[in-house]
């Protein structure tokens, strides 16, 4: 009999079998539009940026008869100063730029999980000291940071620029971290793990942090859109060596070339705030759904 | 001429899955100064059916039939068609409801004095002096020093105290019909004993009529005249107060009794209710107890039974196999059922 | 006999920030093996904080508890671990007590795994299924993979019984364990405890309010009432039930209402003399009781505490007008 059950389709589904786990991510997910939305803007931009590459060839050979073109059947989003096709540009201008921010979240994320459950489980002097450094760190003023650091470093990888970037934003998620581990810790199941003796790993990742899934993944959203303002913001400024192509260099040539001051460059400017826009609004959309689909009470009802 | 009447009535409440008919098809008459209890588990409709009388049910909730009638001075109205003004009045004035939720829902900013001002205004009164000399009338009549208590804030007052303080503002308006919910379910013993006997007293004092919906049968043993025993959002029996506990006739009522043990007396057969109550959206053919019910027999299955007089005219149940059960208890000695069953 | 778990004049003070109180004061309670006790009083007795220091999850601030005749405050490491085990809390509210994250099959397996009572998916289902049978959540296949918001109050109980049985507890201590959940099922949650201790010998403390459910679990044990810190009385339940020692167990007892409407009409009262329950930052001196008690004493009650002390009739009781009239001309106050 026991065969039998651990064969049953709904134990697997619940065993987190990575098929049903998103058909019910999918299931959940209809269910908000808005949330839909976003996460096929997500998709699309994901492809866009790593996939699409590798399909249309890199066009970099500037063509002076070109210049600041209107869209057109050969340049669909126009041309800019050297002549260059605009929509290659973000096809090729993506990549890093998503890359970066990911990997900005993904630094600050962890830093803050790792550092903020530490220092509410195990309390006391590690607590204050995890404590204070992150009011210091909360209380500087992170661009003026951002600038000072990316002058001095001048980051010429882009890996390295992520690690700027996540080494700053930690802070407030931290204390947020901090304080929902400090409440849950409390709660009934928790003693229930601790009197069954199950273990600190078992009690912070299995017990607590699950509890916090939907909460960690909408600041790890909101830690890559900052992160991707963060770095268009310092590659705008020039701060960072100019190479290759992304959406922040695409508009620091756009200000440098003077293209404000050319009325058919309008595509050229537009086009990556657009794709900036466009990105940062898929990942607010898709985030306010995410508290439904981490929702244990609306999975396996249908 | 009872002061309230409800006939046929039905409430739904949608929910993303679709309407639960929470409340189905129930009657009941109250008369003047009488005591009503009703008693069901959870989920049973029991609050639905309170909150829905003075139509303060929350949205998404929809009364679908039957009318509530309420009597004064010989004049009849239908609360359903009742407008907001009207409704208003209607609900502190005519009936007053004692919400359990509410002891831990005052306002903390708000002193006692406050609260009772602000009822007051919004009922009309403006004179507050007026308003400062019914409200000592009235924590005098619950036995609360008005000088301590009105400058007072929620959380310097126990939960006896709230709880009185919170029947002495539903007595305001001198309303003629009380409705209270779990009235001293948070409560400890002790505070328990003397809001039932403040109860009493002010019953007979005001001469209030009252319901009071719970799931604690000792309350209602000592507070009920009449009772009415509510399953998947039917009254399945009603009966006085002796009759339910001595005599009862439907076996969900049986079974709720044999569930309750007593301090004092023998303890005789105690024993839960198998199984659990149906979910309103799928509700069982037939009578909705059957799949619980240890007398069930075919027909059971086959249609809801309705309510019919067994005993005597004013005790209905809703039952086809009551004679069984009067069989199986016995029916005159007033002996608990539990001892019965033992 | 030896008792399993004892508690010692265990006392436990809090700091709170209107000052210091004493939420448990001195008391004394030896549990044999197989025992299934109730500890009641009404809220702020202490009754809940007595569970806590029982199940070694809150340290006392003074005296001993021991578990097989060793102070486990003393002990260490594994023994300390082992002790944990052994002694297993239910908590009243079966809405919380449960991860919203994790499946039946999950908070069951983890302890199972975690103690190597399981090594594989089969060996831990097979020991689930099990446990749920036990615990009369059957067919056990239909819950295994239900999150707790599937279930009822009373099943999630029976899962957070089951939880405390993966690691084979010698005692339970289940605070307000019926409480919460419905009327009508009570019963039954409380025979699956008595079961539990008649059948594998778990010894089984149930914290609880209401007098009706304490004299329907313990009827074959004791009952102990608690009243603002200190045990008050501790008698066989039937003897409780029917001839309370205690001024304070006798004013509950005739307070409470019956389901049973001769009964509750036919009570008679017990008049105290106040309705104020004393706040535990300012406790009244000598037997707490006394500014409300019917038989308090002036030069005796309102200055020296009373102690629990063993009278005629299986019951210990801490009154000093009650022990010296049930003990007869025997004064208990000479000291």
């Amino acid at each position: 009999m026991t065969t039998a059950i651990l064969a049953r389709p709904t134990l697997g589904q619940r065993l987190a079998g990575p098929w049903h786990a998103s058909v019910e991510f999918l299931r959940l997910l209809s269910r908000r539009p808005v949330g839909l939305a976003g996460f096929i803007g997500i998709v699309f931009f994901l492809l866009l940026a790593f996939v699409a590459p590798l399909f249309v060839p890199f066009q970099n050979d500037p063509s002076l008869v070109d210049i600041y073109q209107t869209p057109s059947a050969a340049h669909p989003l126009g041309t800019d100063f050297q002549g260059k096709d605009v929509l290659n540009q973000i096809v090729f201008g993506g990549r890093d730029i998503l890359t970066v921010a990911i990997l900005a979240a993904l630094v600050s994320t962890v830093i803050a999980i790792t550092f903020g459950s530490i220092a509410a489980i195990i309390g006391g002097r590690i607590d204050t000291t995890i404590l204070a450094i992150t009011d210091v760190v909360l209380t500087l003023p992170k661009l003026v940071l951002l600038i000072a650091v990316a002058a001095i470093l001048r980051p010429t990888s882009f890996v390295f620029l992520a690690v700027i970037l996540g080494l700053i934003q930690w802070s407030s998620l931290l204390r947020q971290i901090r304080a929902q581990v400090l409440s849950l810790k409390e709660r009934d199941y928790v003693e229930a793990a601790r009197s069954l003796d199950l273990g600190l790993i078992h009690i912070v990742f299995r017990e607590i942090l699950p509890t916090m899934r939907s909460y960690i993944a909408i600041h790890f959203i909101f830690a890559t859109t900052d992160a991707m303002y963060a770095q268009v913001f310092i590659v705008f400024l020039g701060l960072v060596p100019v190479s290759g192509s992304n959406w922040g260099i695409m508009l620091y040539f756009a200000q440098g070339q003077g293209a404000l001051f050319f009325r058919d460059s309008i595509w050229y400017i537009l086009s990556p705030i657009l794709a900036i826009t466009l990105v940062q609004l898929s990942l607010v959309s898709f985030a306010s759904a995410l508290e439904d689909i981490f929702n244990p009470r609306l999975r396996g009802s249908a | 001429m009872p002061v309230l009447s409800v006939r046929d009535l039905s409430i739904d409440y949608t929910t993303r899955k679709g309407p639960v008919h929470a409340v189905r098809d129930v009657s009941f008459e109250l008369e003047q100064s009488e005591t009503l209890a009703i008693i069901g588990e959870s989920g049973s409709g029991k609050t639905t059916l309170a909150v829905g009388l003075i139509r303060l049910s929350p949205r998404g909730t929809k009364v679908t039939s039957g009318e509530i009638l309420y009597t004064k001075k010989g004049l009849t109205t239908d609360v359903r068609t009742l407008d907001d003004d009207d409704l208003r009045e209607y609900r502190w004035a005519e009936a007053a409801m004692v919400f359990q939720a509410a002891l831990n829902s005052f306002n903390p900013v708000i002193s006692i004095w406050e609260q009772f001002n602000d009822t007051a205004r919004a009922h009309g009164m403006k004179d507050s002096r007026r308003v400062r000399d019914r409200a000592d009338e009235l924590l005098d009549l619950v036995h609360l020093d008005a000088k301590r208590v009105l400058p007072a804030f929620p959380h310097e007052l126990s939960g006896g105290m709230k709880q009185r303080v919170l029947i002495a503002l539903a007595l305001m308006l001198e309303p003629q019909l009380v409705i209270l919910d779990e009235p001293t379910t948070a409560l400890d013993i002790l505070t328990q004993r003397s809001i039932i006997d403040l109860l009493k007293q002010l019953r007979e004092r005001l001469g209030f009529s009252m319901i009071f919906i719970s799931h604690d049968l000792s309350i209602a043993a000592e507070l009920a005249d009449r009772m009415i025993t509510m399953y998947a959002g039917r009254v399945v029996e009603e009966a006085n107060v002796d009759d339910m506990f001595y005599r009862p006739r439907h076996p969900y009522s049986v079974g709720l009794l044999r569930a309750v043990p007593r301090v004092s007396g023998a303890l005789g057969s105690v024993a839960s209710i198998p199984g659990s109550p149906p979910d309103l959206m799928r509700l069982p053919k037939g009578c909705s107890y059957a799949p619980r019910c240890p007398y069930a027999i075919d027909e059971c299955r086959a249609a809801d039974p309705p309510l019919i007089p067994v005993d005597t005219p004013r005790h209905q149940a809703a039952c086809i196999r009551w004679k069984h059960v009067a069989e199986v208890l016995g029916s005159n000695a007033e002996v608990p059922v539990a001892e019965k069953l033992a | 006999m030896t008792a399993l778990i004892e508690l010692d004049h265990v006392s436990r003070a809090f700091a709170t920030p209107a000052g210091a109180i004493t939420a448990v004061d001195a008391v004394s309670l030896a549990l044999g093996r197989g025992e299934a006790m109730c500890l009641v009083g009404e809220s702020g007795c202490g009754k809940t904080t007595t569970g806590r220091l029982l199940t070694g999850l809150l340290r006392p601030t003074g005296g001993r508890l021991l578990y097989e005749g060793k102070d486990v405050w003393l002990t260490k490491g594994a023994d300390l671990a082992r002790f944990r085990r052994a002694v297993q809390l239910v908590h009243q509210d079966p809405y919380a007590s449960l991860n919203p994250t994790r499946t039946v099959f999950q908070t069951l397996s983890a302890p199972l795994y975690r103690h190597k009572k399981a090594n594989s998916s089969r060996q831990a289902l097979a020991a689930v299924t099990e446990l749920l049978k036990r615990v009369d959540l059957t067919p056990p296949e239909n819950f295994v993979t239900k999150y707790p918001h599937q279930l009822s109050g009373g099943q999630r109980q029976r899962v957070a019984i089951a939880r405390a049985l993966t690691v084979d507890p010698k005692v339970i201590v289940a605070d307000e364990a019926v409480s919460m959940v419905d009327v009508s099922i009570r019963i039954s949650l409380l025979n699956l405890l008595l079961a539990l201790a008649k059948e594998f010998g778990v010894t089984i403390v149930l914290i609880t309010h209401d007098l009706a459910v304490a004299r329907y679990f313990a009827r074959r044990g004791r009952i102990g009432v608690m009243y603002l810190g200190r045990m008050v009385e501790l008698a066989d339940t039937e003897a409780l039930v029917t001839d309370p020692a205690h001024p304070y167990s006798a004013a509950l007892i005739a307070a409470i209402p019956e389901a049973d409407p001769d009964i509750t009409r036919s009570k008679t009262r017990v008049e105290l003399r106040s309705a104020e329950i004393p706040s535990l930052l300012s406790l009244p001196p000598g037997c707490t009781f006394h500014p409300r008690c019917p038989l308090s004493e002036a030069g005796l009650c309102d200055v020296k505490i009373p102690e629990l002390l063993a009278i005629p009739g299986a019951r210990e009781v801490a009154c000093h007008v009650a022990v010296r009239e049930r003990t007869g001309a025997r004064a208990a106050v000479t000291a």
